[in-house]
C-alpha cells in the first residue's frame, strides 16, 4: 500500500516538474510547481512528518508560489526565451548553444552516477516509527531549545531579505537614472 | 517495501531535473523556480533521512533534526525567493527582457 503511494505521490512530482521546465509560458510553469508540491506533500506523511507536510502545503504552495504568481502577472513576459530557436530550448535536434547541452548532459550524468551508487547499497524497510517522531510538540520544544539561536537568526535573515527585496525592487530615484 | 533508497532515487531525479532546468531555459522565472525543486529535493532526502534513523539513535527525538533543518531551509528559500523575485523585476525594467543573456553588462 505504502509502496503504491509513494509511486503515485513521486510520479506526479516528477512529472509535474518535468513540465514545470519544459513550459514554456512561467505562469504555467508557476502552477504545475504547486502540483508538484502537492505531491511532495504526500510523500511527506508517507515518511511519517505530518507537520512538514502541512508546511509544504501552507509556505511553499501557499506562500512563496504566490510571490511567483504576484511577480509573472506583473511582468506579464510573453517573449519567454526570446533569443532561442523554439525547438532548440529542450532536446532539440540542433541543439541550443553548447553550455545548455552541457548542462543538461551533466544532470543526466548525475542521476545515472547516483543511481549506479545507490543500486550497490543495501538498505532495509524502515522500522516502526515511535509517535514522538510525529510529534508536532517535540518539534516545537527542539526548535525552541537545541535550535534557539538559529531560529532567532532565521528572523533575522527574514527582516534583511524583505529591507533587501523593497530597496531592490523599488523604482530607482530620478537622479540615478 | 519502501526502503530508504526509494526516496534517495527519487530526490536524486527531482534535483537532476531541477539542475537542468536552471541550464536549459533562457527564463529568469523559471530558473528560480528550478532552483526551488532542487531545495525540494534535497528537504525530501532531510525529511527521509531522519525517517530512516529514527531507530538507530538514542533517543529517537533527535531524529526529528532532519525535518528542524527542512523548516530552516524553508525560510532560506522564502528569503531567496524574495530577494531573487525583486532583482528580477528590476532586471526587468532595464531591459524589457527576462532572458539572461540580455544581461551581460558584468560579462568580460
Amino acid at each position: 500500500m505504502d509502496l503504491i503511494l509513494f509511486y503515485v505521490f513521486g510520479a506526479v512530482a516528477v512529472v509535474a516538474s518535468l513540465f514545470v521546465v519544459g513550459q514554456r509560458h512561467p505562469m504555467y510553469s508557476v502552477l504545475l510547481l504547486i502540483v508538484s508540491f502537492g505531491g511532495l506533500a504526500g510523500l511527506y506523511i508517507l515518511l511519517e512528518a505530518p507537520f512538514v507536510a502541512v508546511t509544504q502545503i501552507i509556505i511553499y504552495a501557499g506562500a512563496i508560489m504566490v510571490l511567483f504568481l504576484f511577480t509573472v502577472m506583473l511582468l506579464n513576459p510573453h517573449r519567454d526565451d526570446e533569443g532561442v530557436p523554439p525547438a532548440a530550448s529542450l532536446w532539440g535536434p540542433s541543439g541550443g548553444p553548447g553550455p545548455l547541452r552541457i548542462g543538461a548532459l551533466l544532470s543526466v550524468l548525475l542521476v545515472a552516477e547516483l543511481g549506479w551508487a545507490l543500486s550497490r547499497i543495501q538498505t532495509t524497510p524502515f522500522d516502526e516509527a515511535p509517535a514522538d517522531i510525529q510529534s508536532v510538540r517535540e518539534i516545537g520544544r527542539r526548535l525552541f531549545t537545541d535550535y534557539a539561536f538559529a531560529f532567532e537568526a532565521t528572523s533575522l535573515l527574514i527582516l534583511v531579505a524583505m529591507v533587501g527585496a523593497v530597496i531592490l525592487a523599488r523604482k530607482p530615484p530620478r537622479g540615478l537614472q | 517495501m519502501l526502503t530508504l533508497n526509494h526516496y534517495l532515487l527519487l530526490s536524486a531525479v527531482l534535483f537532476a531535473i531541477g539542475t537542468s532546468g536552471v541550464f536549459l531555459r533562457r527564463n529568469l522565472i523559471t530558473m528560480l523556480l528550478s532552483i526551488e525543486i532542487m531545495l525540494n529535493a534535497v528537504n525530501l532526502l532531510f525529511v527521509a533521512a531522519g525517517r530512516e534513523w529514527v531507530s538507530r539513535i538514542e533517543p529517537p527525538s533527535l531524529a526529528l533534526d532532519g525535518q528542524i533543518i527542512v523548516f530552516f531551509v524553508m525560510t532560506v528559500a522564502a528569503a531567496e525567493a524574495a530577494v531573487g523575485l525583486a532583482i528580477v523585476i528590476a532586471l526587468f525594467r532595464h531591459r524589457e527582457t527576462l532572458s539572461p543573456d540580455a544581461f551581460t553588462a558584468l560579462k568580460w
